[in-house]
């Protein structure tokens, strides 16, 4: 019997059952869709995360308090830097650039009848240069602005549209903790990292932020732009130095700040985010395999329903093999029209998960062509057993039974 | 044709051994309309079931248009049932989803028949028992009789050699069973070898010949 034979027939015998072939599609449906939709987050957060760490540069290092090591988990939470460290960084080093120390902390931000919780950034204006990250409208604060600890600010593009609606911000006064900032700039646009929007920021003079609102010394951290690339190491090393002698460490004492590449922390998160992607992908794919138990209990059904139509195709003729296919295929046409519903689903779930979270998805070939695979053989492996159950059945049985 | 000689059948149940046939001879040329009949119990399905390759002899030969049955494996039998045997139960055994001229087509699908030729055939058959303006009704808009038809149709469409009934009227009121038995009649008259099934006498009496059955083996048989 031909391909083509088995398939009309396993047509109509899903189509007489409409309802009943729709419940059990609907656990491959659930199955691929999940799986495609966890593995599109996946990807594109991991797309985002290495645009980042492109646009970085990797001449950057990153110096932070305490001594955090991720590996013996020990993670200082670390007052240690202060500005002055970066004035000596700034003064002192051969081989830096540019220092640009951080202080974050989250605070309410207020113009007109809005206000948010916003996360505040207080740097310095070499900020633009070490994050290569600028501001595109308006100007940066200034080192004058810094020095004399000014009620300036500049502002991400997720704040303009939130607190301002879009409408022109430059000049206008917003209150921050209920003190009178005013607007000097809007950022260009960062984008999301995963579910973190990098653009929902307020960036202020770091004295400002210091002095004035969060009435903290220490910083969070401080990033240099070493000269050259090749002087990673030298230039690792000699902060190491000027630092330790800043806060006068004995020679026997360990650090109590830690420099490190600033791609190596992305790059972790990056590591972080794929093993996550598994997972979910691994948990979704349980629900295929449920899903394919559905199809397994259906078409053993099927066959009990169906045992004297079974004894009637091999009185005329149908061979045991014949009988095989036709319900194989019967599971596999449930399989591959879930799969393909199931696609659908995931790349709108993508789609949806896009828009509502603001996070960047990547729906991927390879995530489509690997779920519609598992799904069709979740249909051949839990339809084998039905279907050498119907093969198998004694003619002379299946034509008597009731 | 088929000849038969000393044909036993025994099952096993569980420890117990059970003799439904013991040793059975008969012939049916080419062309003979032959009944069997015998209380239940006799043997009928066994010799039926034989009859129509659907199970092989225990011990004794059995050959159907001169290649030996006993020796032949589940796709073999198969084979023979699709080109040489011409089923029609007594329940009639459609399949419900499909249209009279697809249940007409089932033996050609597993002959590996070309569609084009397979569909010609089937309405072919269709109309020789009165019904090819029914061929694309479902058995469920059809009447007993009718659906009887249309599976006289299925056995006839691969040109068996032996149309084998099994109490073809038993689920028909009297006079649709006459009609049935008198397109049997027909078919033999057009040359058709038919093996029928019954208990019932009258039934029995449209065919040349009597076989009786009785506890498993042949009782005597009976000119009509």
């Amino acid at each position: 019997m031909r391909i083509k034979e088995s398939i009309r027939i396993a047509r109509r015998s899903l189509m007489g059952n409409k309802m009943r072939s729709i419940l059990t599609m609907l656990g491959v449906i659930i199955g691929v869709g999940a799986v495609i939709t966890m593995i599109s987050i996946g990807r594109g957060a991991k797309a985002d995360i290495s645009d980042r760490i492109q646009q970085m540069g990797s001449n950057v290092l990153s110096i932070r308090p305490g001594s955090q090591r991720f590996g013996l988990r020990r993670f200082g939470a670390g007052s240690t830097l202060k500005y002055e460290d970066a004035e000596i960084l700034e003064e002192k080093s051969t081989l830096v650039n540019y220092v640009s120390p951080e202080i974050s902390n989250r605070a309410q931000v207020k113009y007109g009848n809005k206000n948010d919780n916003i996360e505040i950034l207080g740097v310095t204006p070499s900020y633009q240069r070490v994050e290569n990250s600028y501001v595109e409208k308006g100007s940066f604060f200034t080192e004058m602005d810094v020095k004399y600890k000014e009620k300036v600010c500049v502002i991400g593009k997720t704040v303009l549209e939130n607190i301002f609606e879009n409408r022109e911000a430059i000049g206008k006064e917003i209150r921050i903790n209920n003190i009178s900032f005013r607007v000097l700039g809007i950022m260009e646009e960062k984008g999301a990292m995963g579910p973190w929007d990098m653009d929902n920021r307020v960036y202020i003079p770091l004295t400002t932020a210091q002095k004035r609102l969060f009435g903290q010394d220490h910083l969070r951290s401080i990033s240099v732009e070493v000269k050259s690339k090749d002087d990673m190491e030298a230039a690792n090393a000699e902060i190491e130095k000027l630092l330790r002698r800043q806060h006068k460490l004995a020679a026997n004492k360990e650090s109590d700040f830690n420099i490190s590449e600033q791609t190596e922390f992305l790059q972790m998160l990056e590591q972080t985010g794929q093993s996550f992607t598994y997972l979910l992908a691994g948990i979704a794919a349980v629900s295929l395999i449920v899903g394919g138990i559905g199809i397994m209990n259906i078409m053993l059904v099927s066959v009990t329903e169906r045992t004297r139509e079974i004894g009637t195709r091999k009185a005329v003729g149908a061979k045991s093999r014949d009988i095989m296919l036709q319900f194989l295929v019967e599971s596999l046409v449930l399989s591959l029209f879930g799969g393909i519903a199931g696609i659908l689903m995931g790349m709108g779930g993508a789609r949806l998960i896009s828009n509502l979270a603001g996070w960047k998805t990547e729906v991927s070939i390879d995530a489509i062509l690997i779920a519609f695979l598992f799904a069709a053989s979740v249909g051949i492996f839990f339809g084998i057993y039905p279907a050498r159950k119907a093969a198998h059945l004694n003619p002379i049985e299946a034509l008597r039974y009731e | 044709m088929i000849v038969m000689n000393d044909v036993h059948k025994v099952y096993t149940m569980g420890q117990v051994k059970v003799a439904a046939l013991r040793g059975v001879s008969l012939m049916v040329r080419k062309g003979d309309f032959v009944s069997i009949m015998g209380p239940s119990g006799s043997g009928k399905s066994t010799l039926m079931n034989i009859i129509g390759c659907l199970d092989v002899p225990s011990e004794g030969t059995y050959e159907l248009d001169d290649v030996s049955i006993s020796g032949l494996n589940d796709n073999q039998l198969a084979e023979i049932r699709n080109k040489k045997i011409g089923f029609v139960f007594q329940t009639f055994n459609l399949l419900a989803r499909e249209e009279a001229i697809h249940n007409v087509e089932l033996p050609t699908v597993y002959g590996d028949m070309p569609e084009k030729e397979r569909r010609e055939k089937a309405q072919q058959v269709l109309e020789a028992v009165g019904l090819g303006h029914r061929a694309n009704h479902r058995p469920a808009e059809m009447s007993g009789g009718e659906r009887q038809r249309v599976a006289i149709a299925r056995a006839l469409v691969n040109d068996p050699s032996i149309l084998l009934a099994d109490e073809p009227t038993g689920n028909l009121d009297s006079r649709t069973g006459e009609e049935i038995m008198s397109i049997f009649q027909r078919l033999h008259e057009d040359g058709i070898t038919i093996v029928l099934v019954t208990h019932e006498r009258d039934i029995a009496e449209y065919s040349q010949r009597v076989i009786h059955l009785r506890d498993g083996a042949v009782e005597r048989e009976e000119m009509l």
